[in-house]
């Protein structure tokens, strides 16, 4: 039995947990689920060592124990399994499994014996792998069973696996959702952290809700219904959220055309855009989206198709060209491909539009923190001062910075791709708002997220991907949960 | 800039990248050395060893100079010594019967080449700089050695040559003159225009620079380019400097240029540098090396003095890089 007191923790003065207290029972599946920053995974973090908590405790039976690392977790009987998978590629499964943990004598590893204690390992969970195969080679749901191997031959008691599904077909899922019931048969106690609702539902004992850092209500699963689960974790009606929507002008022009378009990860795309008008992108993670995007903002090479905007084709072959043509596009990761972390608020600000701000190569700096100030301004970023450090502004702040960067650029057409990922409640509002300013003022705004109601809530129109190429297009009152999930899932279903 | 205030007026014109705490990192070491070198020795601090420091390491500072927009895009350029060599050697050569104007402009044009095809191979072949670099060093030192079949070139029937480094305006010889020139030049390049913005976009996250619309192979290309015609540069004064060249020199002059680029306080991860810096960075080695000299100390020291700085150095940027908030 897991039991949690009065757990705390903040990061750089954003609280992420506060006050959370929660036993979890030995033997029970126990799910967490909330929203994108809700808690979830800080909390799966802390219980398997990852994090220490800032305050409260945690107690294994009556025992209160402090774990510094995963490692004191580990010898504790708690395993997490990760979104990002750990195995080494180049090694056999078998040496994955046991890792670290190998049978040897005076240096040397005993293959033979490391053989047969995987094979004995796998056949009492009943997977069917060969020792010898290259791990690199598995697909990702067999790496995730590696992992689950592993962690089995640590005699792990507690598994904590996060968003294990999310990366997995459907058939993939259930072999797994399978595995996961016969580890609670053996006795295990597992915490599942997932955004699918009815996983949560037809795998859980019990489900714990978190919402914004704060335990909203542990319920067993048979008592909850997939309704109740989202009214517990928005805490609000949805509406609220999001601002009205203003329809494009019914003579507002069309501004871009996707014709055909194929590139890595898309095939045969048709897309069209017209001015004012918030087209949301829906689909899984994988399902083409991010890549339709840089496709379109020229980030990829095209091996088939053309683009217009404005009635013009698209040249060029780079994000420049792409730039240059009133295309721009705020990436999904802000931090991997949006910012220089280390550089001033005002270096972020203008990257994208210096040639402007300088006379033969030459930085106008007067003019440079003049324009940077405007921009900040017009998205409106609170900050102390143009030089400090961007690292220094809070998630919505830096997200506020690349649109700042981007609308300097003059565009006509913007795709914002994953636009509040990692920001807090208060801050998605703002750039919800941002958003549909922009639309009103006649740009054409493709918004790519996976929080399906963040795109139901702001688009005049969804698209839904899957497997790379547009699979529906929904309007109206066609436009609903229910109908993007199953086109997104249409095949597996 | 809006400041208007006595110490901030003064500050205006210290370069932003020098504000930071890390500068003090070196500068402080820099300025106690400095005054105990003068206490110590009496020979130090007087204008003839002083501009002998500069004279000696000049052609080690413009190479430094350029080094440093390199690693701060992110790359590293090994292939500097052989670069070097390979300018003074066929500049050299050429002068005997040529004019000297035209063999210094070859011998740069020979430089930027190589520079470029450095920045071609790595941005477009996808190669890791320091391999690219280091297999260029390679070629480049072969094809030295074949130019001159291993013999010394020596310009003594061509003495006009040496007014390259060796003319004396205003007390201090023109190898300092183009030295001070070529760093004001490039630490202006990175500091104040557009294509210095984009190496520090290029090296502290080329994927955002990237999407930012920011040709980040070009941008590379650059400055590896600037970097070889920086050796030659170099290469060229150091021939005017004794009047020959000889294809074995060189061999480890990227490791003193890297050592004084990373002593100043430019991080080997790239985004971040300054050409200051890196002045200071080589001078303050320049300087532990004249010191040992003045005051009499076994050279053999020197080596573990340098080999210890440097570590720490390193240190020091791999600290300010985990610990940043």
């Amino acid at each position: 039995m897991i039991r949690l007191v009065g757990i705390s923790k903040s990061f750089g003065g954003l609280a992420a947990l506060s006050d959370v207290s929660l036993t979890i029972k030995a033997g029970e599946i126990h799910s967490l689920v909330g929203e994108n920053g809700a808690g979830k995974s800080t909390l799966g973090k802390i219980i398997s060592g990852i994090l220490p908590a800032d305050s409260g405790s945690l107690l294994l039976g009556d025992e209160e124990v402090s774990f510094n690392s995963p490692r004191d977790a580990l010898a504790r009987g708690i395993v997490t399994i990760a979104q990002e998978l750990s195995i080494v590629p180049a090694l056999t499964v078998a040496e994955n499994v046991l890792l670290g943990d190998e049978p040897r004598s005076r240096g040397f590893i005993k293959r033979r014996q490391l053989r047969k204690e995987f094979i004995e390992l796998a056949n009492r969970v009943g997977f069917k792998f060969s020792p010898d195969t290259i791990a690199g080679r598995l697909s990702i749901a067999d790496q995730q069973k590696v992992e689950i191997l592993r962690a089995l031959s640590r005699n792990a008691s507690v598994i904590i696996m996060d968003e294990p599904t999310a990366a997995l077909s459907r058939i993939e899922s259930q072999a797994l959702h399978k595995v996961i019931r016969s580890l609670a048969a053996e006795g295990k106690t597992v915490i599942l952290i997932s955004h699918f609702l009815s996983e949560v539902l037809s795998l859980s004992n019990t489900i714990t809700v978190l919402r914004d850092g704060h335990l909203i209500k542990t319920l067993p699963a048979d008592e909850a219904t997939e309704e109740s689960l989202i009214e517990f974790m928005l805490g609000r009606t949805l509406g609220a959220l999001y601002p009205i929507k203003v329809p494009p002008k019914y003579n507002s022009p069309p501004i871009m055309f996707v014709n055909n378009l194929s590139a890595p990860g898309v095939s045969n795309a048709w897309l069209s855009l017209r001015a004012g008008e918030i087209l949301g992108i829906a689909g899984l993670v994988g399902s083409g989206r991010t890549e339709l995007a840089r496709a379109i903002y020229q980030d990829t090479k095209h091996s088939h198709g053309t683009i217009t905007v404005n009635g013009r084709k698209l040249l060029g072959n780079s994000p420049r060209s792409a730039l240059d043509q009133s295309v721009v596009l705020i990436p999904e990761s802000r931090k991997d491909s949006g910012l220089l972390l280390g550089r001033s608020i005002q270096e972020n600000t203008t990257l994208s539009h210096l040639t402007s701000l300088s006379k033969m190569g030459w930085i106008l700096r007067s003019r440079e923190s003049r324009i940077t100030e405007r921009a900040l301004e017009l998205v409106k970023v609170k900050s102390v001062g143009i030089k400090q450090k961007v690292s220094n502004l809070s998630g919505g702040n830096q997200q506020k910075v690349l649109f700042a960067r981007m609308l300097l650029c003059n565009p006509r057409v913007l795709i914002a791709d994953e636009p509040t990922r990692g920001v807090d409640v208060g801050s998605k509002r703002a750039i919800y708002d941002l958003l549909t300013d922009l639309a009103q003022d006649g740009l054409g705004i493709i918004v790519i997220s996976s929080d399906l109601e963040e795109v139901l809530g702001l688009a005049h129109r969804v698209v839904v991907m899957r497997q790379g190429r547009i699979v529906a297009e929904l309007t109206g009152r066609a436009m609903n949960e229910q109908a993007v999930l199953e086109a997104a899932f249409a095949e597996q279903i | 800039m809006s400041e208007q205030s006595g110490p901030v007026t003064f500050l205006r014109f210290v370069p932003q990248s020098l504000r930071s705490w890390r500068s003090a990192g070196i500068v402080l070491p820099f300025s106690v050395l400095f005054i105990v070198l003068s206490i110590s020795s009496s020979s130090f601090l007087n204008t003839t060893n002083l501009i002998n420091i500069l004279d000696q390491q000049s052609a080690i500072l413009i190479i430094a100079a350029a080094g440093t927009l390199v690693l701060v895009t992110g790359g590293i350029d090994l292939s500097v010594g052989a670069t070097y060599a390979l300018a003074s050697c066929v500049s050299a050569q050429y002068a005997e019967t040529h004019a000297v104007w035209l063999a210094v402009i070859i011998g740069v044009v020979l430089g930027l080449l190589v520079g470029i095809v450095n920045g071609v191979v790595i941005s477009y072949l996808k190669i890791n700089p320091l391999i690219a670099t280091l297999a260029m060093s390679f070629v480049i030192g072969g094809l030295g050695s074949k130019y001159t079949k291993g013999n010394l070139i020596i310009l003594t029937q061509k003495p006009s040559y040496g007014d390259i480094a060796q003319t004396i305006w205003l007390g201090v010889p023109t190898s300092v003159w183009i030295m001070v020139v070529m760093v004001i030049l490039l630490g202006i390049l990175l500091t104040r225009t557009v294509i210095g913005r984009y190496m520090i976009a290029a090296g502290g996250n080329a994927q955002a620079a990237r999407l930012a619309g920011i040709q980040v192979n070009r941008v590379r290309i650059i400055a590896f380019g600037l970097s070889g015609a920086a050796a030659a540069v170099a290469g060229i004064i150091d021939a005017s400097r004794v009047l020959s060249a000889s294809a074995a020199l060189g061999s480890t002059l990227a490791f003193t240029v890297l050592a004084g680029i990373v002593v100043g306080g430019t991080s080997i991860a790239g985004g971040d540098g300054s050409v200051w810096y890196t002045v200071i960075g080589v001078l303050f080695i320049a300087m532990i090396g004249n010191g040992f000299d003045l005051l009499g100390i076994d050279p053999l020291y020197y080596q573990i003095t340098l080999g210890l700085i440097l570590l720490v150095a390193v240190s020091v940027d791999a600290y300010g890089r985990t610990h940043r908030v």
